[in-house]
């Protein structure tokens, strides 16, 4: 059967340059990073070549990067991490409603244990407002978390305004860049950024790892203690092939982001395009043009619900995903759907296409003919249609 | 995460419409949570002569709803209100431990259609 990976925004596949190089470091070089002989000297220095890697993709110097687990880690260590070191100066945080859940969760968690939390609301396009952000800055604010595009509907925010009201104030600035790293130029210089949260399967890398930026001078405190690796910032042996994989994925999407990009906003406009003039009674989330990630497409088709569309899709080879409730294994839709103003109903009838680098023009015919029928199936089924009509 | 029996129901789903001048409707769920299985039945003589459905829902709650009206066609209404959400899922060959609650509803429109008929008929 054919198969269409249309899920880029949940892992991408990794690069074969990057699983080729990680294998040396399985098999070959196989040494502790910290240790004084031979083999640890090795792989510490290909793991130094990686911090680089990934510092240079970002316009960071390589000891402003940590490596963690992944991004969820490196949200953790930031949040966690920048609460209790600031702690002293103030207890309030702001954040906003669409964060990924390892930001709000974390955020949550602080205020039930003793911070203040505001969540800001964002517009219909899944964008957050400068001045919203301004009117909400206390004295004792101590951390802005936003982040800079959206996982769901690829909105990008205006964190260079954001970073340089937060540096004015003295307020540390966390931004998630988990799913705009390697699609977005990023640099943390021009976006006054202190801390800043990448991930490598999101880029072609493995899974596993990730990287918080922490800019010089900035301090918090770690979430993990032992052996005081990574400046004591994140203790445990280093995941040296994984960080090593994640360096060269960094390398490979510096080198390839501007080509790749126009390539992935041809598709995702065709696919966008396509779907609307093929389908009734959709819409499409997120802004359009500049302000969307290059790769994301989210629409709702109404009167069907997510889930069913993803089965329907899979049965097709066609991987996709969903802000459905069902999906999600919580009886709400998406979050960051119901912030932007869509209703329940709207919201379970929403369905993500993330393309990315192996994605062809075939691919988009393809799910261009078969999604209208997969809709027209499900509702001829649905009992909200003919109401409707 | 399905079982087989799941997606056979869910692909080709069994009595899919609504039945015109249908004398038992029952509807559950709502468009919040995500569910809902409208129930249409033709009973003649205390029997479910003929039962569609229309869900808009996950494919649990599809399956459930297709699965129900096998369940339930010629059945006396006794029998029918015997039957509950739990055997459906039952004969379904089980549903995830999330779906449990959230999208095996079908019984209950059955239900509710059973009911919506008994109450008509006591009022003429």
């Amino acid at each position: 059967m054919r198969r269409i990976y249309l899920d880029h925004s949940a892992t991408t596949p990794v690069d074969p340059q990057v699983a080729e190089l990680m294998m040396t470091y399985f098999l070959e070089y196989y040494g502790n990073p910290s240790s004084v002989h031979f083999f640890g000297r090795q792989v510490r220095k290909a793991l130094e070549e990686a911090r680089s890697q990934v510092a240079s993709l970002i316009n960071a110097n390589p000891a402003e990067i940590t490596f963690t687990s992944g991004g969820t880690e490196a949200d953790n260590l930031a949040i966690q991490g920048a609460a209790r070191a600031r702690s002293k100066k103030g207890k309030h945080l702001i954040t906003t409603a669409i964060e990924h859940h390892a930001v709000l969760d974390t955020m949550e968690f602080l205020a039930k244990n003793g911070y203040e939390l505001t969540i800001l609301p964002v517009d219909e396009e899944g964008i957050i407002s400068v001045e919203e952000l301004k009117k909400a800055i206390r004295p004792d604010t101590i951390l802005i978390s936003v982040m800079h595009a959206n996982n769901e509907v690829g909105s990008i925010q205006p964190v260079e305004e954001i970073g340089k009201i937060a540096r004015e104030k003295d307020i540390l600035f966390h931004v998630d860049a988990v799913q705009s790293l390697g699609k977005l130029p990023i640099d943390v210089k021009a976006m006054n950024v202190d801390l800043l949260t990448v991930s490598s399967h999101k880029i072609y890398g493995p899974k596993g790892v990730g990287a918080l930026y922490v800019r010089k001078g900035v301090k918090i405190s770690p979430l993990v203690f032992g052996g005081s690796q990574e400046r004591k910032l994140r203790s445990g042996t280093e995941n040296a092939p994984g960080i090593i994989g994640f360096g060269k994925a960094c390398e490979l999407a510096g080198q390839r982001m501007e080509e790749e990009n126009k390539e992935l906003v041809r598709l995702r406009d065709k696919l966008m395009d396509g779907i609307i003039s093929r389908i009734d009674k959709v819409k499409i989330n997120g802004p359009l043009g500049d302000k969307r990630l290059p790769n994301n497409v989210n629409v709702s088709i109404n009167f069907v619900e997510g889930e069913s569309l993803l089965l329907s899709l899979d049965m097709l080879g066609i991987a996709a995903s969903s802000g459905s409730a069902c999906t999600s294994g919580s009886l709400d839709p998406s979050h960051v759907l119901l912030a932007m103003g869509l209703s329940h109903e709207v919201a379970h009838g929403s369905l993500r296409l993330s393309l990315g680098r192996h994605n062809t023009e075939e691919d988009i015919d393809y799910v261009l003919q078969e999604l209208p029928k997969i809709v027209d199936r499900l509702r001829e089924m649905s009992p909200l249609y003919h109401k409707a009509n | 995460m399905y079982s087989e029996k799941v997606i056979d129901h869910f692909t080709n789903p069994r009595n899919v419409g609504e039945i015109e001048n249908a004398n038992g409707i029952g509807q559950v769920g709502n468009a919040k949570c995500g569910d809902i299985m409208r129930i249409t039945l033709d009973i003649e003589d205390n029997i479910i002569k003929d039962v569609k459905f229309k869900t808009f829902g996950c494919g649990a709650a599809v399956a459930t709803s297709s699965m129900v009206t096998e369940m339930v066609k010629g059945k006396t209404l006794e029998e029918a209100m015997e039957i509950s959400n739990a055997t459906v899922a039952e004969a379904l060959g089980g549903l995830p431990q999330t779906k449990m609650h959230c999208s095996n509803l079908a019984a209950d429109a059955v239900h509710a259609a059973i009911k919506d008929y008994l109450d008509k008929k006591t009022k003429v």
